[in-house]
C-alpha cells in the first residue's frame, strides 16, 4: 500500500507508466524496424529466411545497377520539380484564399479535398484521365484542334514523369496552401497599410512584407512537403508501377519491387537505407527553420 | 485563425481594388484552381454512373451521361469482395485510431504535465518518430510481422498503423495540453485528486477539441494507408479498400473503369463525409502540427 502511494506521487514512476503503451508500440514497431532495416541492408535476407552478413555487397551492387541509379535520378527530379510547383502554386492559392472573399470557408474546405481522400483512389481517377485511348484531356485538346492524335500520357518516359508529377502536385498543393494560409492570417494588416502609405506596390508588399514574415512557416511546410514527395509510393505504384522502362521508378517503389514481389529483402532494405541521408538533410532543414522562427519571435531557446 | 478573419478591419485595403481588377487577380485564378482541384472528383462520379458503351465511345460529349446506370455499383457490391474490404478498413481504422489515441493521451500528458526526468528528450523523440516515413519502414516491418506470425491478418495493420498515428497525435495533443492552465491541476491536487483523476476529469474534458482533431486525423490517415496494407496482406478477404481496389479490380489488361471509379468513389466518401463535419478541427489539426 505504501509502495503504491509512493509510486502515485512520484513523477518519474508515474511518467514512465504513462509513457509505457506509446513507448512499447513505437520501440517494437518503429525503432526496432529502423535498426533492423539498416542491418538487413548488409545481409542477403530473403522473405521468410534470415540472411547472413555480406558487408557492403548490396550497396556495391546498387551503385553499379543502372535501374537503381535511374531511380535515384527520378526521385530527385520528381521531388525537386514537384516541390517547386507545389510551393509556387500553394503560395499563390494561399494568397488568393486570404483575400476578402464571399464563401471563404466553403472555398477553404473544398480546396483541401484532394489531400484528404485516399491517394491510391484519387490516383485511379488520374489513371483514367491519363488513359491512352479515352483520355478526356486528349479529347478536349483534339476538339480544340491543338493535337491530331491522342497523347500517350503514361506510355512514354518523359510524358509519364511529368504526368505523375502533375498528379502529385494536384494532391500536395492543398496541404501547402492551407498551411501557408494559417501563417498568412497571423500577419497583421497594419503592415500592409504602413507599406502602402510609403508607396509600396503590391509586388513590393508581397516581396518585402509577406515573404519575410512567412519564411519560417514556409521552411517547415516545405520540409514536410519534400519529405512526403521524396518517399512517395502510392501514386507511382497505381499510375505506372515504375514503368515505362523504369522511367518513373522512385527509390521507394523500386525498394518495394525488389523486396516484396522480388523477395530480395536485403537489397530492398539497402535501397530504403540509401534514402535516409536525404531525409536527414530535410529534417536538419526543418530544425533550423524552427530555430529561426523561435529567434524571430524573441524566444530564448 | 478564425479570430483574425472575424475582425471587421481584416478586409485590410481590399476595398481599394476596383471590381474588374479583382476579377482578373482573384476570382479567375481562384476559379481555375478550384476547377482543377475538383475535376478528378467530378470525373470519378461521371465515370462511375456511365454505362460501358458510353465510356468506350469516342464520339459524343464525355462530360455528360446520357443513360446513367447503377450497374458498376451493383457489380462492385455483389460480385466482388468490396463489402468485406470496407468492413476491414472500418475495423482496422477504428481500432488503430482508438489504440493510438489512448497511448497518445497518456504519453502527451506525461511529457507535457508530469515532467518526469527525460520528458524533454521523450518529446523530441516523438517528433523525430513523426518524421520517419513508412516507405523506409515497410521492409523490416514485413520481416517482423512475418516472425510474429501476424502476416495476412488485420492485427498486422492494427499494430503497425500506430507507428505513424502515435507520433502525430501525441505531438498534436501536447500542444493542446500546454494551453490548459496549470492552476486547475494544482487546485485539484490540493483537494486530493490523484493524477489519474486529474487527467480524466479535468484535462481531457478541456482538451476535447484536440481529441477530435487527433481522432479524425488518425482515422483518415489509417483509412488512406496503402503501403503497409499492400505489403502485409495477401488474401483478398483481408484487404482494405485502397489496396483491394488497386489489386483485385484490375484483371489483366481489361480495365473495368466503371467499377474501378465506383470503388474509388465509395472508398473516398466516408473520409470526405467525416471531413465535411469537422473541417475546422481538421484544419486546426493539420496546421497545428506544422506550426508547433
Amino acid at each position: 500500500m505504501k509502495l503504491l502511494e509512493r509510486l502515485q506521487n512520484s513523477r518519474n514512476a508515474l511518467g514512465l507508466a504513462f509513457m509505457l503503451p506509446a513507448a512499447v508500440l513505437l520501440l517494437v514497431f518503429l525503432t526496432y524496424p529502423l535498426g533492423l532495416g539498416t542491418w538487413l541492408g548488409f545481409t542477403d535476407a530473403k522473405i521468410g529466411r534470415g540472411g547472413s552478413w555480406i558487408g557492403l555487397e548490396n550497396f556495391e551492387f546498387l551503385v553499379g545497377d543502372s535501374v537503381a541509379r535511374l531511380a535515384l535520378f527520378n526521385t530527385l527530379f520528381y521531388t525537386v520539380i514537384a516541390s517547386i510547383l507545389k510551393f509556387v502554386l500553394g503560395l499563390w492559392l494561399a494568397v488568393l484564399l486570404n483575400k476578402n472573399l464571399p464563401f471563404k470557408s466553403f472555398f477553404r474546405a473544398v480546396v483541401l479535398l484532394p489531400w484528404i481522400v485516399p491517394t491510391a483512389l484519387s490516383a485511379i481517377a488520374f489513371w483514367w484521365i491519363y488513359d491512352a485511348q479515352f483520355s478526356v484531356i486528349s479529347w478536349v485538346l483534339m476538339k480544340l484542334g491543338w493535337i491530331d492524335r491522342y497523347v500517350d500520357f503514361l506510355g512514354n518516359p518523359w510524358n509519364a514523369r511529368f504526368s505523375t508529377i502533375v498528379a502529385n502536385v494536384w494532391r500536395g498543393v492543398p496541404f501547402v496552401a492551407i498551411s501557408l494560409l494559417a501563417g498568412l492570417q497571423t500577419i497583421s494588416p497594419s503592415y500592409y497599410e504602413a507599406s502602402a502609405i510609403d508607396g509600396a506596390t503590391p509586388w513590393q508588399q508581397f516581396r518585402h512584407v509577406t515573404l519575410p514574415l512567412l519564411s519560417p512557416i514556409i521552411a517547415v511546410v516545405m520540409t514536410f512537403s519534400v519529405l512526403f514527395t521524396f518517399t512517395d509510393f502510392q501514386l507511382i505504384y497505381v499510375l505506372t508501377r515504375g514503368g515505362p522502362l523504369n522511367s518513373t521508378h522512385l527509390m521507394a517503389t523500386l525498394a518495394f519491387q525488389r523486396a516484396i514481389p522480388g523477395g530480395a529483402l536485403g537489397e530492398g532494405a539497402a535501397l530504403a537505407t540509401l534514402m535516409v541521408p536525404f531525409l536527414l538533410a530535410a529534417i536538419m532543414f526543418s530544425y533550423f527553420g524552427l530555430q529561426r522562427r523561435a529567434w524571430q519571435q524573441g524566444g530564448d531557446k | 485563425m478564425s479570430v483574425a478573419q472575424d475582425k471587421p478591419d481584416s478586409q485590410g485595403m481590399d476595398y481599394l481594388q476596383t471590381l474588374p481588377r479583382r476579377w482578373v487577380t482573384v476570382y479567375i485564378p481562384l476559379g481555375i484552381f478550384v476547377f482543377v482541384l475538383l475535376f478528378p472528383f467530378y470525373w470519378m462520379v461521371v465515370t462511375s454512373f456511365k454505362p460501358n458503351e458510353e465510356l468506350l465511345a469516342r464520339t459524343g460529349n464525355p462530360f455528360w451521361i446520357v443513360r446513367p446506370t447503377l450497374a458498376h455499383f451493383h457489380k462492385l457490391l455483389f460480385e466482388t469482395a468490396y463489402p468485406e474490404w470496407l468492413w476491414n478498413t472500418v475495423l482496422v481504422s477504428v481500432t488503430s485510431t482508438i489504440l493510438s489515441l489512448v497511448a497518445s493521451v497518456l504519453a502527451a500528458y506525461a511529457i507535457e504535465r508530469l515532467r518526469f526526468q527525460g520528458a524533454k528528450p521523450a518529446g523530441a523523440a516523438i517528433f523525430l518518430a513523426y518524421l520517419v516515413p513508412p516507405s523506409i519502414l515497410f521492409i523490416p516491418l514485413a520481416a517482423i510481422i512475418f516472425q510474429l506470425g501476424l502476416f495476412d491478418t488485420r492485427m498486422a495493420l492494427i499494430l503497425s498503423y500506430p507507428t505513424f498515428l502515435i507520433p502525430f497525435s501525441t505531438w498534436l495533443l501536447m500542444g493542446y495540453f500546454r494551453s490548459i492552465p496549470y492552476e486547475l491541476e494544482e487546485c485539484a491536487l490540493i483537494d486530493g485528486a490523484s493524477r489519474w483523476q486529474i487527467l480524466v476529469k479535468i484535462v481531457l474534458p478541456l482538451a476535447v477539441p484536440g481529441l477530435i482533431s487527433a481522432g479524425i486525423f488518425a482515422f483518415t490517415l489509417s483509412w488512406n494507408e496503402f503501403i503497409y496494407a499492400l505489403t502485409f496482406i495477401s488474401s483478398s478477404e483481408m484487404k482494405t479498400v485502397p489496396v483491394g481496389v488497386i489489386t483485385e479490380l484490375v484483371e489483366g489488361d481489361v480495365y473495368h473503369w466503371g467499377s474501378l471509379m465506383a470503388g474509388a468513389l465509395l472508398g473516398s466518401l466516408p473520409v470526405a463525409f467525416i471531413y465535411s463535419f469537422f473541417v475546422e478541427h481538421y484544419v486546426s489539426g493539420m496546421t497545428g502540427s506544422v506550426k508547433e
